[in-house]
């Protein structure tokens, strides 16, 4: 026999309070992203075949690094909220959701940082 | 995780056949969901020819015939027979629509006849509306003020105030939409959904209300709006021609209007 009221399970623990912040963000980086990869893919393609040197000189140059490392920040921020959303609506037991959101925001933190330093080593030449 | 096929009390099987006479000139044929909750068994697909010379051009005058003539078992909602009271909500020809607006004549070959998608069976086309209901009870669809009424006459709205609610009034609640929508499939217990959101931004953006922040406040929650993800299915389902996808939208507008 169901006591509880149909109105008790639709209310559940009530609203978050949460939920515009990651709209903004992720609409934000979206906008970021645009200009960041269109950026990226165009020196990419400039740079087909050229040597390490000319790769390395101009990861070095320092518009280069600082649009590099904000390229990757924003890329995996923005992905980052993305998955997060692809679980949210995908998986249903709480468990297995919490488990998977802290993965992958680890994974998501520690690709973004392990990518920034490599940028960085090369531009300050280690 | 999301359930991508029906569980195996579910699945459906081969029915009855029900064949028209031999005198029937114009005969259509309707494939039409059964489960009857009480006899143990997988749910099944009956099919029923009528002749459609001799039975009225909507969906639900021929499955009304069906009962009447064929069939007393099969069990469905209906009331106005016009488009205003949304209880012969189904899903027809692969839509979820209103059997009393849509046209036999319209679909080409069989008719198949199934109820709204994902929500449980109560028998046949009767589907358990409980939890939509209650939803809607949630977001509290009455106006809120404190303000009390003017006490020689109603509360005064502009023209222009009063055309916010154009699209937004006519709904009728049949959940066409509701039940069309994915993320209502996969997290309906939490995602109000496209039909209940519509209703909670008529109040937020009715000029006489002055609950709107509490109404914000109360949807602010990742599950409650943020599942929407403007699949529009709502709006390409909806009988009535409204866009709940575009209610939706205006509210997480005011969402982020507000932190700004």
């Amino acid at each position: 026999m169901r006591l509880r009221t149909p109105l008790k399970h639709a209310k559940g623990l009530g609203s978050a309070g949460d939920g515009v912040h990651h709209w903004l963000v992720q609409r934000l980086t979206a906008i970021a992203l645009i200009p960041l990869f269109a950026w990226f893919v165009i020196s990419m393609i400039l740079m087909v075949g050229a040597d390490h040197q000319t790769v390395v000189a101009w990861m070095a140059s320092p518009v280069t690094t600082a649009l590099l490392v904000l390229f990757i920040g924003v890329l995996f921020y923005h992905s980052e909220l993305g998955v997060q959303v692809v679980l949210e609506d995908y998986v249903s037991s709480k468990a297995k959701l919490v488990t998977a959101l802290i993965l992958s925001r680890f994974l998501h933190f520690f690709l973004a940082v392990a990518g920034i330093i490599a940028v960085l080593r090369v531009a300050f030449g280690a | 995780m999301a359930e991508f096929r029906l569980p195996k009390n579910s699945r459906i099987s081969k029915g009855k056949e029900h064949k028209a006479g031999s005198g029937a000139g114009n005969v259509k044929r309707f494939r039409v969901y059964r489960y009857n909750p009480e006899d143990d068994s997988n749910p099944r697909v009956d099919v029923y020819e009528v002749d459609m010379d001799d039975c009225g051009p909507m969906v639900l005058d021929a499955i009304i015939k069906i009962k009447d003539e064929i069939d007393p078992t099969l069990t469905f909602r209906r009331s106005c027979r016009e488009g205003i009271c949304g209880s012969c909500a189904m899903n027809i020809d692969g839509v979820n629509t209103l059997a009393c607006t849509r046209a036999c004549d319209e679909i080409k070959g069989d008719v198949a006849i199934y109820p709204l998608p994902h929500m449980d069976v109560v028998k046949d086309l009767v589907t358990d509306m409980t939890h939509f209901y209650a939803q809607l009870a949630s977001v509290e669809p009455w106006l809120k003020t404190d303000t009390p009424a003017p006490p020689d006459r109603e509360r005064l709205q502009s023209r222009e105030d009063r055309e916010k609610l154009d699209g937004l009034y006519e709904c009728i609640l049949c959940a066409c939409c509701q039940t069309s929508c994915p993320s209502y499939w996969w997290n309906g217990d939490r995602y109000l959904g496209p039909a209940v959101l519509l209703q909670a931004y008529r109040w937020i953006v009715d000029s006489r209300d002055e609950a709107t922040g509490e109404r914000l406040d109360a949807l602010e929650d990742p599950f409650k709006i943020y599942r929407c993800h403007t699949i529009m299915n709502c709006t390409m389902a909806c009988p009535k021609g409204l866009n709940p996808a575009k209610a939706i939208a205006e509210t997480k507008k005011l969402l982020a209007e507000r932190k700004l």
